[in-house]
């Protein structure tokens, strides 16, 4: 039987008559306020401030949390929603007013806790304390908006509470939209808190001490986390789904099988291969959406040889085979950063395409020209927690760079290595993403490009120009001074594709299927579901 | 799992009676091998196994890593028997050129561990007192772990490569190969030939190398076969985990793994391949390995 | 016969000291760097090297084994970083779904080996014989990865007839409550019939599974016994006094065929215990299998010597029980103590 029919008949055996036998009459009811999510792993903490909590952490954070503030939402021309980068509203706070140094927010004050305490000024405060004490990644994160030490949070009364800036920084208000700056029950976090651990990091890791729209109420690590819904929220219209479970599956098969037998309403991390297969059987609505800020690339380290060469780098550029990739390994699902027409205008956005595209002659000639016509032996290393498109991309990679005698040998890195070996610097050629979470390209290239050289500067990419095309960019909007600012981003785009360090290959997609009864998925930027906004007919 | 005591088998008889017993072995083999037709099926197994290794690279009508991306996941057809995976690249002919290196890793590993497992054996039952106890306690050791886990830990721990899934098959097999060596070693310490050897003056290095070691090396080998099988298992299953081999080198435990997402989806011969091929290796090996005992070792089979 | 326990128990001490050590090493060599793993994507080196200090990975490895042995005494495992929790309360809460899961499997390859033994010894070299040994041999050849797929391919996907491999129980049924922690006796305890139909067809796939790769051993210890019993003296004497071929092999010779296989159980179902790491993982099952894979490829120390520990007392006390039951079913055992 082929594929396509056998999914077909297959699927129309789900969704007809036979409604999956785990359904009995009287769950129906809770069924149908129910959302059953499937993904690869569960969060290790539920508190986004604690040592070491991992992404899915992030996503109970964000619906069991509230923040001062949020984004709006806008709707795509293709009816899908995504968060506004520039709309602000308040979340927790009612109303809040922006000055030059400093902004004042007034609490909701109808807001209560999940334990039923009102949330006043105090807590809000404690919670701001707290993300820029407790160290690592809270921590690193507040500071990145400029918001570093507790004298900033000033408590006007109960009900009001103020932040002053130590600096003009286009970022601050932004960064108090992130998932770190989440808003606790000070008075419940106290009582658990412990001489050692006077931030109760112990206790929020296990329960949820907030007050936002859902509350974890059952939590089996690594198998499942069940929320409840918080009946007496107020930051927001009240959701429709009573109850969410999220189950962990670790194979991406099974997630598919159940999606598609229509036992599972939601999974968002499935390989492109399913996603793409899933959007062609039309059963399971799909959408995609691009990472902000986000680009997969090949990067080289160009303090050795043979890439600090810039014509080596150009070459492998010509070298890749771009489509097939796209083709091959992302089945058509991702926004290609490459082969944009000769002609075409450098814009003020990023990610935009580069104008490389797969040239062998020319990726041969630029490699004699640097003085390798006979190529070079190098090793090209990925993440093997991204196995799925990595080892592909890769294997395709490989091929192609023999053609122009650039032989290579492919190095996996287990995912707990991987950033270690990032931090090391000495991979000489591998593939990586980078995504930030507030979308600017000087925040991105900030990361990425400049001589600071960060984690994620993983070429070691040292350029005096670049470093100052880049802090001219932030003190432009800082200072608001559009023109300075367009021209600065225009020029470290134009300079990031010349030296080319690392070639950007993808935007790649967030992807979620969905049974075709739910709505209301939202894109944030951080890739995590938002539960707050699904309805299920 | 350990051997019977006092029994005396062909090979146990001494040296100057050898040829005449192992010409006595090798019509017990025929012997066996008539009756036993699935033995005899499983050595046509092993012989094909072994030509796929040997010259497989050379008649594969594909270059198992060359890619092509306009004919990706096509099914089986006269032209891909196999069909193709999601790179195009033709699955016959990476599970043909897949079986070099699954053999090799079974057979190195499996060599290995005889080598080192056996001669601690026989150095543990063969002068007893520390060499037994330190031999004996490694042992034991590494049977109280998990085995596979303790293979999965000794590859992430040394690196992802060919030679530690090697050397981490062998020790997860140690105790096996020590242990049989050992019982092996002890019953024969003191059996007459032996007191001859050392009357005539020979050292006890000599007697365990040139007396005792011949004697144990049958069963050796029968064990040898049948821990080949697992072998296989054992690095497929690593491979299955992400801890395997490099990319794009075919190997099948990893292939079955790389189809393992895709057989919901319709495209099962990805994985059904070479699963099957691997299954057939450790099948043939097994088969072998039980043909073997019965010829090595008639007593056990009745 | 108390005496004995404890010197059974004695014995085993430096193996598990061996194992302690190993472990801690094997972990401790591992080449992951658990701090800047955890310090989150966008960590500085400040912040990772913060955090090292946090986890107490910066001091000199004699020191950390030091604090190991000393919270081990106490009972303290440690805390995973992958679940958040404590490994001593995750290993109790898995433990459970991997004993369950290993024994269903092992009974059900002792119901379908053990026959499939006797017929193939009854009827030596036939091609009854022949087949046993052939189906046996072929279900310990399938890698278990692979028979779980197939499983969950024919009989969820194709044949609908199974349910989804979503672990122990379906999203909608709530687990019985604790008294064994294996959700079928609980179940049958409480007395609830739907629950314990659906962990029973929960179980059925990956146990089916287990049970596919345990065949060959049991099957072929229990044709080699039974081969033995049947050629033994007492067989013969029963023969010649002209009792029923059913009784002589049921009663007689099955009877004194158990010992070897119910020693080889033992070797079986620590077999089987490792074999569960990889069916785990393919049917999302909550055991330590898939906790310990997990843990050691996120570097995440503590469950994996939890794990190693666990499996070490866990093949100790079944070895032992082992040899007590043997006792109870020998009486020339019985005596000899």
């Amino acid at each position: 039987m082929h594929r396509r029919q056998f999914l077909q008949s297959t699927s129309a055996a789900a969704i007809g008559a036979t409604a999956p036998a785990v359904f009995t009459s009287a769950s129906a009811q809770s069924r149908s306020e129910t959302l059953l999510i499937v993904s690869e792993s569960g969060p290790n903490n539920l508190d986004v401030m604690g040592v070491g909590t991992n992404v899915p952490g992030y996503e109970a954070s964000w619906n069991c949390y509230d923040r001062l503030l949020t984004h709006e939402m806008k709707t795509l021309p293709d009816g899908s929603q995504y968060y506004e980068r520039d709309k602000i509203k308040g979340e927790l706070a009612e109303e809040f007013t922006i000055e030059p140094t400093s902004a004042t927010f007034k609490l909701r004050k109808n807001a209560t806790f999940h334990d039923g305490a009102p949330v006043t000024a105090k807590d809000v405060k404690w919670s701001l304390d707290r993300a820029v004490t407790v160290g690592g990644f809270p921590t690193f994160q507040m500071s990145a908006g400029s918001l570093t030490k507790p004298e900033q949070f000033v408590i006007i009364d109960d009900y009001t509470i103020r932040i002053d800036f130590v600096r003009k920084d286009k970022l601050t208000i932004p960064d108090l939209a992130v998932i770190v700056p989440a808003i606790m029950n000070s008075e419940l976090c106290k009582k658990n808190a412990t001489a050692s651990d006077p931030w109760a990091l112990e206790f929020a890791k296990q329960n949820t001490a907030g007050g936002g729209a859902y509350k974890v109420t059952r939590w089996t690590p690594g198998t499942e986390v069940v929320f409840d819904r918080n009946d007496t929220w107020v930051c927001g219209p009240m959701p429709k789904i009573k109850r969410i479970i999220w189950r962990i599956v670790p194979s991406a098969g099974n997630r598919r099988a159940l999606l598609e037998r229509g036992d599972a309403d939601i999974s968002f991390d499935l390989p492109n291969k399913d996603f793409a297969e899933i959007k062609g059987e039309g059963k399971l609505s799909v959408i995609s959406t691009p990472y902000t800020n986000g680009i997969q690339y090949i990067g080289m380290n160009v303090t050795r040889p043979p890439f600090n060469n810039p014509k080596v780098r150009q070459a492998i550029a010509c070298a890749i085979p771009y489509q097939k990739i796209m083709d091959a390994v992302l089945f058509g699902l991702a926004k290609p950063m490459f082969g944009a027409p000769p002609d075409k205008a450098t814009e003020v956005a990023w990610p935009q395409p580069h104008k490389f595209n797969t040239d062998m002659a020319k990726a041969k000639a630029l490699l004699t020209e640097a003085g390798y016509p006979d190529g070079f032996e190098t090793t090209i290393s990925f993440d093997l927690g991204f196995a799925g498109v990595n080892e592909p991309l890769c294997v395709l990679l490989q091929e192609s760079l023999a053609q122009i005698g650039v032989k290579t040998t492919i190095n996996k890195v287990p995912g707990a290595n991987w950033r270690t070996e990032l931090n090391k610097k000495e991979m000489p050629l591998f593939t990586n993403i980078f995504s930030g979470w507030l979308n600017y390209p000087e925040y991105f290239f900030y990361w990425c490009y400049h001589g600071s050289n960060s984690v994620f500067n993983t070429s070691s990419y040292q350029s005096k120009p670049m470093d100052a095309f880049i802090e001219g960019a932030r003190d432009a909007a800082a200072a608001g001074d559009q023109v300075a600012y367009d021209k600065d981003v225009k020029a470290f785009v134009d300079l990031a594709f010349t030296d080319i360090p690392r070639i950007p290959l993808y935007q790649p997609f967030i992807n979620i299927a969905m049974q075709k009864n739910i709505s209301g998925y939202q894109y944030w930027f951080h890739r995590r579901l938002d539960y707050r906004a699904f309805v299920k007919a | 799992m350990t051997a019977a005591p006092a029994r005396t088998d062909a090979a146990a008889l001494p040296t100057a009676k050898r040829q005449t017993a192992l010409m006595a072995t090798l019509s017990h083999a025929r012997h066996v091998i008539g009756e036993n037709p699935v033995t005899g099926f499983s050595f046509g197994l092993l012989a094909i196994l072994l030509l796929c290794a040997l010259i497989g690279p050379s008649i594969v009508p594909h270059d198992p890593l060359s890619s092509d991306t306009a004919a990706t996941l096509q099914a089986p057809s006269a032209r891909h028997l196999f069909g193709t995976d999601q790179l195009g690249r033709d699955i016959f002919s990476r599970v043909i050129v897949a079986t070099r290196l699954d053999m090799a890793i079974a057979i190195f590993s499996v060599t290995l561990v005889f080598v080192v497992g056996g001669l601690s054996g026989i150095a543990a039952g063969f002068f007893g007192g520390w060499a037994d106890r330190i031999v004996g306690r490694i042992g034991d050791t590494i049977m109280a772990f998990p085995l596979f886990v303790l293979a999965m830990g000794i590859v992430a721990a040394l690196g992802n490569t060919v030679t530690n899934i090697v050397i981490a098959t062998a020790i997860i097999n140690f105790p096996l190969y020590a242990r049989l060596a050992r019982t092996e070693t002890i019953i024969r310490r003191d059996v007459g030939y032996v007191m001859a050897a050392r009357l005539t003056g020979n050292s006890d290095l000599r007697i365990a190398l040139t007396t005792i070691m011949p004697n144990i090396l049958p069963l050796m080998m029968v064990q040898m076969s049948l821990t080949m099988g697992y072998a296989i298992l054992n690095a497929a299953g690593l491979s299955f985990i992400g801890l395997g081999v490099r990319p794009p080198t075919p190997e099948w435990g990893i292939m079955v793994a790389e189809g393992a997402g895709s057989i919901i989806s319709g495209e099962w011969w990805i994985a059904l391949f070479p699963g099957l091929a691997l299954m057939l290796a450790v099948f043939c090996f097994n088969l072998i390995g039980d043909g073997l005992r019965d010829i090595v070792d008639p007593q056990r089979r009745t | 016969m108390m005496k004995l326990l404890l010197d059974r128990l004695l014995t085993t001490i430096p193996a598990l000291i061996g194992v302690v050590v190993a472990s801690f090493l094997l972990t401790r060599v591992l080449p992951g760097d658990t701090a800047a793993y955890f310090a989150g994507p966008a960590a500085t080196p400040q912040a990772i090297e913060q955090l090292r200090q946090q986890l107490g990975l910066d001091r000199p490895l004699p020191e950390q084994f030091g604090h190991y042995v000393v919270d081990l005494a106490k009972g303290d495992l440690g805390k995973s970083l992958t679940t958040g929790q404590p490994v001593l309360s995750d290993i109790k809460a898995r433990l459970p779904a991997s004993a369950e899961l290993t024994l269903f499997g092992l009974i059900l390859a002792l119901l379908i080996a053990v026959p499939l033994g006797i017929a193939a010894a009854v009827r030596q070299g036939t091609v009854v014989d022949h087949a046993c040994r052939a189906i046996a041999t072929a279900g310990v050849s399938l890698p278990v990865f692979f028979t779980g797929l197939l499983l969950i391919y024919v009989f969820y996907y194709i044949l609908q007839w199974s349910p989804a491999p979503l672990g122990r129980l379906d999203v909608f049924t709530s687990a019985p409550r604790g008294v064994t922690g294996f959700y079928l006796i609980d179940s049958l305890i409480a007395g609830d019939g739907e629950t314990f139909r659906a962990s029973f067809s929960q179980i059925l796939l990956p146990g089916i599974t287990l049970a596919i790769f345990s065949l060959a051993p049991i099957a072929r210890i229990t044709r080699a016994s039974m081969l033995s019993a049947l050629s033994s003296d007492f067989i013969r004497t029963a023969r010649a006094a002209g009792l029923g071929a059913r009784t002589i092999i049921v009663t007689y010779a099955f009877r004194n065929a158990m010992l070897p296989v119910i020693t080889t159980l033992g070797m079986v179902f620590s077999f089987l215990l490792g074999a569960n790491v990889l069916v785990e993982k393919v049917f999302a099952w909550p055991g330590i299998g898939s906790y310990a894979v997990e843990a050691l490829i996120a570097s995440d120390f503590a469950p994996v010597q939890g794990f190693v520990l666990t499996m070490a007392i866990l093949y100790i006390v079944l070895n032992l029980l082992i040899d007590l039951t043997y006792r109870v079913i020998d009486p020339r055992m019985r005596n000899a103590s």
